[in-house]
């Protein structure tokens, strides 16, 4: 058998309450609390998920304690990988999430500003905790421009992606996938690629831009942003090339548990760890 | 009470953790107390750094061994058993068994993620455990025993990664299993009963 295509479902957390609580949204609207991070964690793991994500949509400094809170709690009871986003800054935010239980970080915003950061924090708790997030927006490719910009056959057309900073809010004019060429000889151990044009559609993931990053790089990459149903899983590890595929809306509104993507991906012929009952 | 024991590095928390979820009684030290019936060494970061902090202790861990009680090392503290390792030529490993340590030839390094293992002989820590079981790991070198230690190994990307050893009271694992689930947990279970139930 082959190493595992992997599932994660990814928690949003907003961290302005002392234990901190979830989120369910489409694209940072219509907001609905949704019970406890590390109760909600559990109960993927019995569902069959390869690994967790807490994103602090929150991300600021002050509540950086609140996650580690979480972090701990879930940690506690919940035995596979997890993964911190959001107001990791420094290297000793690492740290201190490490200690707290994660397994690894990953940073968008101040990887881009600071691209020594991910350098720093390889050396310091290794590439396998450092995963660099990619928020990533397409735009059409006309002609002429191309200076620089990696160009992508997409079933939109040619395009090149730019790398977004602060949540999406934030051009930055730097080409997406030399950014991820650079953050892994920077040393980070694994890309989390995110389209903003498909984030909360639930239309697929962008499985081209997927391919393009994927076909580049010897790290893992995790396929994020716009799963509404299983098939769209199977295109990120069939089409896109993805290591892993990340979600959040598809499993809390109960629409699909994680086994029952895991039997549909298994069906057809793509490896992942069966759920134990 | 089952020792864990600290270089600095990797996830001690989640060991513990998973010790106290097996029933035993973990307690976290830079130095080995002989009280302990059982050791873990698990390792998360560079060869030449949890060699360091353990190089000094290796007295320490013989005299723990020759008393026959149970080791169990976890990703890097596997790889330290062996002699050498390509990730750290100045530092020598503790040689408990022979062989080297190399990077995985792979197109894709580290080796990260679930991987389901075939069994290559009995070991009470595998009691349980069934081939074809997954497990997560996340290394970029493996070992390259060069006698007969292999209880487990994994297949990735048409390679063979030895994925636990074991010799005498020694035992070895390259996966997590304190990050491997409820399988996982079976195993650090298994380790703590092997430490007399560890309480």
């Amino acid at each position: 058998m082959a190493l595992a295509r992997r599932i994660i479902p990814c928690l949003d957390c907003d961290l302005a309450v002392p234990q901190g609580r979830v989120i369910k949204g489409v694209k940072f609207k219509q907001h609905v609390y949704a019970g406890d991070p590390a109760e909600r964690a559990r109960e993927y793991e019995e569902q069959g998920a390869d690994e967790i994500v807490f994103l602090d949509v929150t991300a600021s400094r002050e509540r950086r304690e609140t996650m580690a809170g979480v972090v701990e709690r879930t940690t506690d009871e919940v035995f596979i990988p997890v993964t911190v986003g959001g107001g990791i800054r420094k290297v000793d935010d690492f740290v201190r999430m490490l200690r707290a239980g994660a397994d690894k970080c990953s940073i968008t915003t101040h990887a881009l500003r600071e691209p020594d950061l991910v350098s720093r924090a390889a050396e310091v708790v290794g590439s396998q905790a450092v995963v660099v997030s990619i928020d990533a927006q397409r735009h059409a490719v006309g002609g002429g421009e191309g200076k620089g910009r990696t160009v992508v056959d997409t079933p939109m057309g040619p395009s090149w992606y730019e790398c977004w900073a602060y949540g999406g809010m934030e051009g930055t004019g730097l080409d997406a996938i030399a950014w991820a060429v650079e953050a892994e000889e920077r040393g980070a151990g694994e890309i989390l690629l995110n389209s903003i044009e498909a984030d909360g559609m639930q239309t697929g993931y962008d499985w081209a831009l997927t391919k393009a990053v994927s076909e580049r790089l010897n790290i893992p990459v995790i396929a994020s942003g716009g799963c509404g149903r299983p098939e769209h899983f199977l295109e990120a590890f069939t089409k896109g090339h993805a290591d892993a595929a990340l979600a959040a809306s598809i499993f809390h509104f109960g629409r699909y548990t994680v086994r029952e993507v895991k039997s549909y991906l298994a069906a057809h012929g793509v490896p992942v760890r069966p759920v134990r009952r | 009470m089952v020792g864990v024991l600290d270089c600095g590095s990797g996830n001690l928390r989640s060991v513990s953790k998973a010790i106290i979820q097996g029933k035993g009684l973990p307690q976290v030290s830079t130095h080995i107390n002989p009280d302990w019936e059982g050791l873990v060494l698990p390792g998360v970061g560079a060869f030449g750094h949890v060699m360091k902090a353990v190089g000094g202790l290796a007295g320490d861990l013989l005299g723990f061994l020759d008393d026959g009680k149970p080791f169990l090392g976890i990703c890097l503290g596997l790889q330290v058993l062996f002699e050498s390792s390509e990730e750290s030529l100045d530092e020598a490993g503790l040689g408990l068994m022979k062989g080297r340590v190399t990077r995985i030839a792979a197109a894709k390094v580290p080796h990260m993620g679930w991987n389901s293992i075939q069994l290559a002989g009995e070991s009470p820590l595998f009691e349980g455990v069934r081939g074809g079981d997954y497990f997560y790991f996340v290394h970029s070198y493996a070992a390259r025993p060069d006698e007969d230690v292999v209880v487990a190994t994994c297949e990735y990307e048409g390679r063979e990664i030895v994925s636990a050893v074991e010799k005498d009271n020694v035992h070895a694992c390259q996966f997590h299993p304190e990050k491997s689930g409820r399988i996982g947990l079976r195993i650090i279970r298994n380790f703590v009963n092997m430490s007399g139930g560890g309480r």
